[in-house]
This record gives C-alpha cells, structure tokens and sequence, in this order.
C-alpha cells in the first residue's frame, strides 16, 4: 500500500485550530502529486474525542481519521504527543508529516523528526515538488528552495501561505479509532493555561494588524490602536522602538527577533520602517503606512499610504470603518 | 546546579542580508557576526541563575568553524564560567547540531540546558526540541519565566498561541528562551578582559563519529517579490474608499 501523507490536528481540547485546515491544503497539494491518502492524526483524551472527531469528520481531503486517545494525550505535550505520532508514523507508514508552524507544531514537530531521525524543514510557504520546498530565512528577507533528501518529510507549514479547505463535507472519510497503550509521561505537567478567550485574536493568526510605533507615545495612547483594532477584529503589534520604550509589552513585537506575521491587512502607525520590523510584516496582503514625515521608509513598502499626524488619523479612522 | 547554555554564530540582526547574484546562498562574507539574539537572552537566564546562587557553574557551547570563538567569548564576557567548542568546518543543520550537543551533553551532564528558540539565519526552530528528545528529557519552549524550586524541579511559563501556559518539569530538562525571557546585560569592558583568559575546550566533531552531513539540500537563494511602494491617499475617507472598493479587505 503506498504511504499517506499525515497531518498533525491542532486543537485546545474542544475545537480544531482553522490552521489544521490550512495544513490539509498544504498536504492535499503533496496528495494529489502522489496520488495518495490524507490520514489526519486527532490525539486527545477519552472525554476530548467525540467533539473533535465530529469536526474532523467534515473536513475535506481528508482519506482517513486516525483518532487516538488515551488520558495523557488531553494535554499537548510535546514529550508525550511526539512518541505517540512517532509509533503512528510507523505503523501506517507516513511518508509526510505535516503540521502548522504554529506554537503548538513548532513545539512538537521538531522532537517528533528528532525521534524519526529526519531533518525537519521549518515554515513551509510553497511545495514545488514532493521532496522540494520554499522557505524563509533570515526573517523572510530571502527564500530558499530547498531538496529534502530522505525517505521521510517533516514539515511544518506557514499557514498564511495556503488557502484553507472545506469543513464542511458531507460524505464521511474511514474513521479508525486507537487507544494508546503507551505510559504516560511523567517529567511535565502542565500547571495551568492562560488564554485570553473572546479577546483579541492571537498575533501571527490575526486577518487584521495594527501596529503602533514610537511615534503613538505612550502606552495610554496605545489604547487608540487598540479601539481600531477591535472594531476590525483585529490585533495590536508594535514595532521594537515601542516595545523598548515600555508603551507595549514585547509580546507584541513585530520584527526580525519578534513575531513574523503575514495578515490580510495591516496598518503600520507611526512607525518609521526599519529593516527588522520589515521582516517581520513584509508577508502581508496589504499594508497601510499612516505616518507624519513623509519620507518614513515604511511608505516604501506600503500600498497605501496616508501622511498625516496619528493622533488625528486614527480616531477619523476607527468611526468610519 | 550545572546549567549548559548554547550558542551560534550568526549575522548581526542589523544587517541587512542580500542574496548572491549567482542564488546559490545569502552573501555574509563581510558582514559583522555576532551571537544569535535569543541565545544571549539564554546566556543571560543562566548567568542570572548562578547569580542567585541557584546554578553552580555555566558552561557555553558553540558547534562550527574555529571562529566561533569569538562568540564563546561573548558568552564568557556575559557571565559563563567556560566554554565548549565542537569543531567543524561541515555546513551544519540543526538535526546534526543535536547531536553534537547530545555528545557534549553525555560528557558534561548538565542539570539544565537553556537554549535559544531559534537562530535568526536559519529560522528552524528545532534544535532545541531535536536535543530534547534525543536525551528523552523534558522540554519547555518559547519561555517567558523560569524559576528553579529548589526540589529537582523547575516552573517555566512560556508563550502559546494566544497566551500562555506554566508547566513543570523534572531536571534534568531543556527550556528554550523567547525575547519576554529577559533583557540581556550588556559585557563591560573588563569582563571582556576576563573572558579573554576563561578556557574553551575544543572537540572535533570528527572524534565524536556522529553523521552531521546535511540531510536538506539548498537548490536556489531568492530575494523576496519586491513590493513596490503604492500610493498615497489624502485623506481618511480615501484611505477607507481605497481598502474597500480597490483591496477589498475592509
């Protein structure tokens, strides 16, 4: 039988992230080149499964749900989720292992390859081939296209780089169901999770950025972005000068060293445009560049660019959108 | 407590990389290196530990060409006790590196290994986790905060999607740093001169008769599309027009 392609679902143990949808379009573009199955991997508990399975049950490209459960597995630990991919990838014999480059599949992924001893290749934007991939290095100011050599594939996938497929199928893909023998892990524990639930969306997933710079002057000021922000269901970035200047917590920080996001669009406000918060918000559809000196090299980059003073701008702004 | 820090040579984050004319790589020959970012911000956690009186010696490891000296000495002039050069003129990725550290690991045996999360060269983000799970040890990326208990175990908070989450991990264990981790000091002059006389042991990778030949093959370096700078609108209501009816991504 030849071997399927696996992809890795991610979900917080009610809901299966959008970005495994994402994924499946990375791994059905691998499929159809090899003319072979989609086998997507649902790890979680006993009391998890039944939710998530009815979810990964409509989404389409999918050949077979392969749902494994056991009581360790509600919680997605890297040291636990990665043997228990490892012996799936064996036993169906995967030729591709995929899964988003999101927090979650960059921490697990790498010690699955690891386990496998394969050289995994990070943040996937485009397949030319089934053994060749784009990538970005040094914070995506270049591509590289690169031939992995091996029997098997690990890859994770920049999510933003590939449309989403259907959840919404009506013909049923083959469901096999498979308890974990395997002992549970016992050096982590996970203490306590703290999502910011019915917030902001997170960062690098948001469709919309605004970014705030030094110029937005203070952390109080910030709330200006952050009301445009809301009424366009988006998140907040800041560029370094920003985050140095204590106006934003570097949790925020957009740039070579912070968070690399590609949205459908963002808004650089205020902020000048240096090299290391272009690497990090260059990947977006489109970018608006709002900023009082005229000659900021952010409108280089920009596809539409208002010069004007911010702090008149933006409340314009957020009560005509 | 020993705690063991890593760390790689890298462009400087202020230059600007270009592509060769010919594409086969980016052109680095000139440019200023220095250590990776995030691994200063490693080297700094663990100087910070021994600081408290929690880490009892900090060891630096580097893998790769001779010259990566010069980052072991910035490692030294921040703080770390001594340091450990894995020789190797071979391009290498992060699967090998693993293993090299794995070798270095088995000879040093560390309480904790505190990494970078990722090098800002190659963006792979995996050696880490690749270490990790060759030692079947516990691991904790991408942390914010990491206190030692004092009873063999370690808390570390570290950022996910959407927020973050606090596990526990039973030492010895792995932790690699993100930027929230904490602000790296600065070597002062006379550090500098300290580090200058702090020993680097240096293997051959050879001896240690590990494959780190690479696995992934580079076919062709690129710049990115260009993006063209587009135009400037006057006002709010054209801004918003242009998103809407032109972008349509209002």
């Amino acid at each position: 039988m030849s071997s399927p392609i696996l992809v890795i679902a991610e979900h917080n143990g009610k809901k299966i992230s959008p970005s495994t949808l994402r994924t499946l379009s990375a791994a059905s573009q691998l499929a159809q080149s090899l003319n072979v199955g989609i086998d997507l991997l649902l790890l979680s508990n006993a009391e998890q499964k039944p939710v998530l399975q009815e979810q990964a049950v409509k989404f389409e490209s999918v050949a077979r749900v392969i749902a494994l459960s056991g009581e360790h597995l509600g919680v997605a630990l890297a040291e636990s989720w990665a043997k228990e991919i490892v012996a799936v990838v064996k036993e169906f014999n995967a030729s591709h292992i995929l899964a988003a480059a999101s927090a979650q599949g960059k921490n697990i992924l790498p010690r699955v390859a690891a386990l496998l001893d394969v050289a995994q290749v990070s943040e996937v934007m485009s397949i030319e081939s089934p053994t060749r991939f784009v990538r970005p290095i040094y914070a995506g100011n270049a591509w590289s296209t690169v031939e992995s050599q091996q029997e098997r594939h690990v890859l994770t996938i920049r999510t933003t780089c590939f449309e989403p497929v259907s959840d919404q199928r009506t013909d049923a893909p083959e469901m096999i169901g498979i308890t974990s023998t395997a002992a549970p892990w016992r050096g982590t524990t996970l203490v306590k999770q703290d999502i910011t639930e019915g917030g902001r969306p997170e960062l690098t997933n948001a469709r919309v950025v605004v970014s705030g710079g030094f110029a937005v002057g203070s952390a109080d000021n910030f709330k200006m972005l952050e009301q445009l922000a809301d009424k366009l269901g988006g998140a907040v970035g800041a560029s370094r000068a920003a985050v140095d200047a204590g106006f934003i917590g570097n949790d925020h920080q957009i740039g070579q060293t912070g968070k690399v996001v590609a949205p459908d669009l963002y808004f650089a406000v205020g902020i000048s445009g240096q090299v290391q918060h272009l690497a990090g918000m260059k990947g977006s559809k489109v970018i608006v560049a709002i900023n009082k000196d005229p000659d900021a090299p952010i409108f280089g980059v920009a596809d539409y660019g208002l010069v004007g003073d911010l702090f008149e701008v933006i409340p314009q702004l957020t009560a005509q959108v | 407590m020993k705690v063991l820090v890593t760390v790689k040579r890298v462009v400087d984050y202020n230059v600007k990389v270009r592509v060769k004319p010919d594409n086969s790589d980016v052109d680095i020959e000139h440019s200023k290196m220095s250590p990776n970012p995030f691994d200063e911000i490693a080297i700094e956690e663990a100087v910070r530990l021994k600081e408290k009186g929690i880490a009892t010696e900090v060891v630096a490891v580097s893998c790769g060409k001779e010259i990566a000296q010069d980052v072991l000495r910035t490692a030294m002039a921040l703080g770390a006790d001594r340091a450990i050069l894995v020789k190797t003129d071979i391009e290498l990725q992060p699967l090998a590196v693993a293993k090299l550290l794995r070798a270095v690991v088995e000879q040093e045996k560390p309480d904790l290994i505190i990494m970078g999360k990722q090098a800002i060269d190659d963006d792979a983000n995996q050696t880490g986790q690749m270490l990790a799970a060759l030692l079947n040890w516990p691991q904790a990326t991408f942390a914010s905060e990491i206190i030692a208990e004092g009873n063999g175990t370690l808390t570390v908070a570290r950022e996910i999607d959407g927020g973050s989450e606090t596990l526990s991990l039973t030492l010895p264990a792995l932790v690699t740093a993100d930027l929230r981790l904490n602000e790296p000091r600065f070597a002062s002059l006379p550090k500098i001169m300290q580090a200058r006389k702090k020993p680097i042991e240096t293997i051959e990778a050879e001896s240690l008769g590990i494959d780190i030949n690479p696995r992934i093959k580079t076919i062709k370096v690129n710049e990115p599309p260009e993006r063209k700078a587009g135009i400037k609108v006057g006002s709010v209501g054209a801004l918003i027009q242009k998103l809407k009816e032109e972008a349509k991504v209002l």
